[in-house]
């Protein structure tokens, strides 16, 4: 994926021309009222109803809560999904007994156990953490066994010749080696905990804050102004994360350099 | 690389490997290898089928949170004789079939203009680009303003979920067609449809088809979230329904039908694309 600055020099006035046009049509129709004004909201009242959202302080109270619920049920599932990984991609016998019952399951479309998670934790921030820790945990572990299952034999053999105990075969050969495919799931995990974090406010509104939350309630008061807002923070914070992860990635494996 | 299985060596907890042969017994190759492996995966379900047994019977968790395995099992036969499932999965499966009809036309529409044209791709990648960023999810709360809470809900849902694979996948696979077959087109002066039936679809059809199969996962998935968030019939809608009456053997047989469509979808799919993935020019 490339960065922010590979895609500075490039830019390529073109790639303008259809966002503009879509903005102006948009603007064009809702100003000459050829449509519901209620249904499709101008552009500069999403922008007026954004300003007003920011500056009454629910925005960054909304934002906050969502980025809580992801950020724990981001960290659970990746420590639950690196552990999972780590235990079915170095022990045979756990994979073994755990292997088919665990790709077995990832074929249960994720929003699928919403309904049961509910029933069991509720509505409120505990059902959703679980959830969102639920939705990083598979790509995490994923990753992590590929990774664990991609070291060379070169590399295990020279462990076995030092004599390496278990703990440091873990910490010194099998977590940096497998440490690119852990974090670029870890990297996709984020992705999904957002997306997660989405769903389950939207499917667990429940009384409490949250961006989702806010822009489902906006539905139900009509305010499309809102609703498109709130939609473009979502999808702001998406790629952030996205950017963030990307930079954190190419920093992190910095180290792995022209090793080969 | 061929280490998969290179790790167990030095750290499992049993002596690794398949020891029947050394023993003596006639070697029954790789059916006897994937029965006992078969074998020793059942287990684990099992011994949660025990478990879950054993709960109920015990009643650790009350009966509503947790249904007796027999019980589901009835509801499972129950919904299966009645039609009941069978109706809420063909509504569920022609959703998902419209959508992936429309979406996949116009994602390899699109994913083909990218490829084949330098000036539809400054026109459209940025733009698309931004558009691939924002999840389906984020959409849905518009797209209930726009269409209601009706079929053009979910279909348009689900199509915008299948848009993007389908597209990437195409755009992907014409970018890395070889130049060497195109060059091959020019000398030959093939018309663009010439260009397009016999050399850029023939080499692309692999990596287009890893965005079918990618497609039909995210439609799969779109389609359960879209029905969870509003619907009148369908396998999400009967998750919804069942949670709310407390009937979690419904919810469990959702579940377990929901697990395995996607289950056949991967299985079909990627049969599919392992038989055409060999098949493409290499150009070298």
């Amino acid at each position: 994926m490339a960065t922010f600055k590979d895609k500075l020099p490039s830019i390529d006035p073109r790639g303008f021309v259809l966002p503009a046009l879509l903005l102006l049509v948009w603007q064009g129709i809702t100003a000459a009222g050829w449509v519901d004004t209620r249904i499709i909201v101008a552009p500069s009242a999403v922008l007026a109803a954004g300003w007003n959202w920011i500056n009454s302080g629910l925005a960054l109270e909304s934002i906050g809560a969502s980025l809580f619920r992801d950020a724990s049920g981001f960290t659970l599932g990746a420590a639950a999904g690196i552990t999972i990984g780590l235990l079915l991609g170095t022990s045979k016998l756990a994979n073994t007994f755990f292997g088919p019952t665990f790709h077995t399951l990832k074929h249960i479309s994720i929003f699928a156990w919403i309904p049961l998670l509910s029933a069991f934790f509720g509505r409120d921030d505990l059902a959703k953490i679980v959830f969102i820790a639920f939705a990083t945990l598979y790509p995490v572990a994923l990753a992590t066994i590929e990774g664990v299952r991609a070291i060379a034999a070169s590399q295990l053999e020279v462990a076995k010749v030092y004599g390496f105990t278990p703990r440091q075969a873990l910490f010194r050969l099998i977590l940096p080696a497998a440490s690119p495919q852990i974090i670029s799931g870890l990297h996709l995990g984020l992705i999904f905990a957002w997306l997660a974090t989405m769903g389950a406010e939207f499917l667990l509104a429940s009384t409490g804050e949250g961006l989702g939350m806010t822009v489902i309630r906006g539905r139900a008061a009509f305010r499309v102004d809102l609703i498109i807002f709130g939609m473009l923070i979502i999808g702001a914070f998406g790629m952030l994360l996205n950017e963030l992860a990307t930079r954190a990635e190419s920093r992190l494996l910095h180290w792995r350099g022209h090793a080969r | 690389m061929s280490t998969t299985h290179s790790l167990e060596k030095p750290l499992t907890l049993e002596p690794a490997g398949n020891f029947l042969p050394a023993l003596g017994f006639p070697d029954l190759g790789k059916a006897a290898v994937h029965l006992k492996r078969i074998g020793v995966g059942i287990v684990f379900p099992l011994f949660l089928l025990y478990l879950w047994q054993v709960a109920t019977e015990r009643v650790w968790l009350p009966p509503q949170l947790l249904p007796a395995p027999a019980f589901v099992w009835e509801t499972l036969l129950d919904m299966l004789g009645s039609g009941e499932l069978a109706t809420h999965l063909l509504a569920s499966l022609q959703r998902v079939a419209w959508s992936i009809l429309i979406g996949g036309s116009i994602g390899l529409a699109i994913g083909f203009a990218m490829g084949l044209s330098k000036t539809a791709k400054a026109y459209l990648y940025p733009s698309f680009s931004l558009f691939s960023q924002f999840p389906v999810i984020a959409w849905s709360p518009l797209m209930i303003i726009f269409f209601g809470i009706d079929e053009a809900l979910k279909i348009s849902t689900i199509t915008v979920a299948v848009i993007v694979p389908f597209a990437v996948a195409t755009y992907k696979g014409i970018e890395n067609v070889p130049v060497k077959l195109m060059e091959v087109g020019r000398i030959y002066q093939f018309s663009f449809t010439q260009t397009l039936w016999r050399i850029a679809l023939p080499a692309a059809l692999p990596a287009v088809l890893g965005g079918v199969r990618q497609g039909c996962m995210q439609a799969w998935l779109a389609l359960v979230f879209v029905e969870l968030l509003a619907s009148s019939e369908g396998l999400g809608y009967l998750l919804v329904y069942a949670r709310n009456l407390m009937q979690l053997d419904v919810v469990m047989v959702c579940m377990a039908t929901i697990g395995l469509v996607g289950l056949l979808f991967d299985f079909a799919l990627a049969f599919v694309e392992h038989r055409f993935s060999n098949w493409a020019p290499k150009g070298r």
